[in-house]
């Protein structure tokens, strides 16, 4: 058996060939559509999922053009209604559930463990080609007629509207498949392939994330299938649970949705600060503080989070006992990402910070999900929350954090672990560039929206009062800046792919398992049998001899 | 803070919008204070203790537990603060008073009917007394609706099936804005409404006679306000288009033979626009479905003899 390498072999400048990797061994078209190397099902996954943001994201750009002016700009009402509803529906089930466990999580977690695999590679491959099968009937539905909607699919408008409402909930249904099956994989592989010496608390705290996100994939998730079949049901058959017409309940509908729909958002962000616990102790040299925190808080986020949904009813006509209830709870299950956020702080506080990219979107992270969590107070509170729910100032909270929380997260552990997927640095300066631009056009388009909501603004308008013109001109203007921003990183990121291999080992000096081998690694991950030698999060000076 | 109130929050209108206010700006100065303490750290440690050579050794600071005490605690206080608090506010927004005068609200695509005690019914209106309680009884004809005014701070949604309520105080004499804000498909954003919060003696005018605006308005003039603010145009176009799924455009159609769906022509007079307003499934001009609601005891007569002088003036 071969031992592990040396710091100095780890840290070393000499280049070593890595022209034998995962990318290049197998080759042929074949052996990637069969692959079932976790690393190249994960890159499969990356490409689907940016493609996916693109698509959203061209939705978002068009339908920020129309609201430059009240009435008309560029599209109809009805053509309004569906672009809102697919962004909403492209970026929830295609980018944001799957992006970081299945892009992200897929390549790193088995690396991180030290283990050769996922615990079932052919169910990895399986729920992949699951993923591209209900992308594939999403996509045939945005191209027969389009759903309108919105991705609430709330009833009886959904139940009683044209357009393919049953071809996009069943590609919805699909997805969910490929979230559970992921989900299955990484409890599975975080209980049996630790590599030896690696305890629960011996673990990076992003397998901790992503163990407590593949819990609540696997608990929610079918609960949103079996909502979604009953929608199928209720357009098709008329059986009568949702549509007050012939006999159902409207609201039964709405706690059907929110029952996952709540705990899916915890889906989208604990991968998100898991990221961030992999890259602030690695740009602050130091160890995290209060790892065993961080590591319940994101149980209990998880847990707790099964217990909030009706926060987004209050004014829905659920009991008022039960809205009380639902607020109280809300109120404690902000507190561990309060937690968190405090650890984080701690952790840089006499630490040795650079601020390469990934760092960058780690301090946007802080600063954007601070927001975005912040504001989750204001709709928490039930006196409130009647002002402000159903108006614009949800639609910023809600982006502050999944857009500036998850996917700026997201953007953080791509550039983290660009260099051990691809084994290429991308172009530094840019990066710094294009993340100014995003995080500046994300708050100029964003943080106006909190001002229109409490203004009054309702949500969902294609039409509106001209004195919410200039807020909506400058959150348009905005949106240009953060899509320059994003475009900017495509290309860097993308033209990177063309240079030699030039990434080393472990550029950032990380103490977790992925940086000790090859950049890109080989297909079986390590050339020698991974032990746990230090934690994770181990930065005291090695001792000599 | 008032300029903070003035440029963020509609203006107060009633009286539990004061309440929802300072709560409102209690979390702001929260989330201030803490965004900016977590700012001010992330800007302090960045230059403090930013890396100066490859070989800077860190403390091992694993954790310390009186510290994650202290911020796990404290932070569930003010949230616990903040919780009782709106759960206050949120009792009194639901409860009614006794004493409140109940109108019945029915929600449709895309219109707000209202129905008074005394029978008085009008579409996408309402006058109410300053100072006195009322109470909306709310249901709809077709999907979710939600019925909202920002300057009163209310807000419920608006369910087929069943009823649901808000109740307010007028405290400022004007017209507030309602809106419908639950999504409910082509017409969401044009669902609009207003409250004409009037003194008790204009009320009282209102009450017997109508609203100002409605007695006196010359009748073309009237008929264009009808026009826009009672529904017809979000089907009816005025220049010509036709508009998907609505109805004839309005342009130029007095005076002309129009073709039914049974074959039949008619003429399109007086008599025959007053006929499509109260029982518009009588006869459906060809190639349009038959989806127009009647406005039968929604429009005031002079309301109705207005459009059709509007109608006339249209070329």
């Amino acid at each position: 058996m071969a031992n592990h390498p040396t710091t100095q072999a780890i840290h070393s400048p000499v280049k070593e060939d890595v022209s034998v990797n995962y990318i290049t061994s197998p080759k042929g078209l074949m052996s990637w559509l069969t692959t079932i190397d976790h690393k190249r099902i994960g890159i499969m996954y990356l490409w689907a999922v940016l493609g996916a943001f693109l698509l959203g994201g061209i939705f978002a750009l068009l339908l920020r053009i129309e609201l430059l002016t009240p009435k008309e700009t560029i599209m109809t009402a009805e053509t309004y209604n569906k672009v809102f509803t697919l962004h909403g529906v492209i970026m929830v089930f295609l980018f944001i559930i799957p992006s970081i466990p299945a892009a992200l999580g897929n390549f790193v977690l088995p690396l991180m463990l030290g283990a050769k695999d996922v615990a079932f590679p052919r169910l990895n491959l399986f729920s992949y080609y699951i993923y591209v099968v209900g992308a594939l009937f999403g996509i045939t539905a945005m191209v027969t007629g389009g759903v309108d909607t919105g991705w609430t699919f709330y009833t009886p408008y959904s139940t009683t509207t044209n357009g393919q409402v049953s071809m996009m909930v069943m590609a919805a249904f699909i997805l969910g498949f490929s979230s559970i099956f992921t989900g299955i994989n990484f409890i599975a592989t975080v209980h049996k392939l630790r590599a030896p010496g690696m305890g629960w608390f011996q673990m990076p705290l992003f397998v901790w994330g992503m163990y407590s996100t593949a819990v609540i994939q696997v608990l929610a998730t079918p609960v949103l299938g079996i909502t979604l079949v009953l929608l199928m049901l209720e357009r098709s058959f008329g059986i009568g649970i949702f549509d007050p017409a012939i006999g159902g309940d409207p609201v039964l509908f709405q706690h059907f949705f929110w029952f996952y729909s709540h705990p899916a958002v915890y889906i989208m962000i604990v991968p998100g600060m898991a990221i961030i616990s992999e890259i602030i102790p690695t740009f602050s040299k130091k160890t995290i503080f209060g790892y065993k925190a961080i590591a319940f808080s994101s149980v209990s986020i998880a847990l707790v989070g099964f217990l909030v949904w009706g926060h987004h009813m209050f004014v829905s006509g659920q009991s008022n006992l039960a809205s009380v209830i639902f607020s109280f709870l809300t109120f404690l299950v902000a507190i561990p990402s309060g937690v968190k956020v405090f650890n984080w702080l701690a952790t840089m506080y006499r630490g040795s910070i650079t601020l390469e990219a990934p760092m960058l979107y780690a301090i946007s992270f802080l600063l954007l999900f601070g927001i975005g969590g912040l504001t989750g107070i204001f709709l928490g509170a039930l006196s409130v929350d009647i002002h402000l729910t159903d108006t614009y100032f949800v639609v910023a909270h809600f982006h502050y954090v999944m857009m500036g929380g998850t996917v700026i997260a997201f953007l953080g552990g791509l550039h983290y672990w660009w260099p051990k997927m691809f084994g290429r640095m991308y172009n530094e300066r840019l990066a710094q560039i294009g993340c100014g631009l995003v995080f500046v056009g994300f708050n100029m388009t964003f943080f106006t929206q909190f001002v229109l909501g409490s203004r009054g603004m309702p949500r969902r308008y294609y039409n509106y009062l001209d004195q919410f013109q200039a807020l909506h001109a400058f959150s348009t203007v905005g949106s240009w800046v953060l899509g320059a921003g994003l475009f900017l990183t495509a290309g860097y990121l993308l033209a990177s792919l063309r240079k030699p291999y030039d990434a080393p080992r472990n550029p950032w000096g990380s103490r977790t398992f992925e940086w000790e081998t090859q950049s890109p690694p080989i297909t079986h991950n390590f050339d020698f049998d991974p032990v746990l030698i230090h934690g994770p999060y181990d930065y005291r000076p090695e001792k000599k001899g | 803070m008032k300029w903070f109130r003035d440029l963020t929050l509609p203006i107060e209108a009633s009286t539990t919008a004061r309440d929802i206010d300072n709560l409102y700006i209690f979390i702001v100065w929260l989330s201030a204070f803490f965004f900016l303490l977590i700012a001010g750290l992330i800007a302090y440690f960045l230059l403090r203790y930013r890396r100066k050579g490859p070989n800077d050794v860190t403390p091992h600071i694993t954790h310390n537990l009186t510290l994650e005490i202290t911020w796990s605690v404290l932070p569930l206080l003010i949230c616990l603060v903040v919780f009782f608090w709106g759960f206050n506010g949120f009792v009194r927004a639901n409860v009614a008073p006794l004493n409140a005068m109940e109108i019945q609200v029915t929600a449709k695509k895309w219109q707000w009917q209202f129905e008074y005690p005394d029978g008085t019914r009008t579409i996408n209106d309402i006058h109410v007394p300053i100072g006195k309680p009322v109470r909306l009884v709310m249901t709809s004809e077709d999907v979710l609706h939600s019925f909202f005014v920002p300057a009163f701070r209310v807000k419920h949604d608006v369910v087929p099936g069943r009823y649901t309520e808000v109740w307010f105080e007028p405290t400022k004499l004007g017209t507030h804005q309602v809106f419908c804000t639950e999504y409910c498909g082509k017409g969401h954003s044009d669902m609009l409404a207003k409250v004409h919060v009037d003194d008790e003696a204009t009320y009282k005018k209102w009450v017997e006679e109508g609203d100002e605006t409605l007695r006196t308005m010359p009748l073309p003039q009237l008929g264009k306000l009808v026009y826009e603010e009672k529904g017809c145009q979000t089907c009816h176009s005025l220049d010509g288009r036709r508009t998907p799924n609505g109805g004839p455009s309005w342009k130029g159609i007095y005076g002309t033979m129009e073709e039914m769906s049974d074959g039949q022509k008619m003429l399109v007079d007086a008599n025959y626009i007053r006929e499509s307003i109260m029982d518009p499934q009588k006869h459906i001009v060809r190639t349009y479905e038959g989806i127009m609601p009647t406005f039968q005891g929604l429009l005031r007569e002079r309301e109705v003899l207005g459009v059709i002088e509007y109608i006339k003036t249209l070329k």
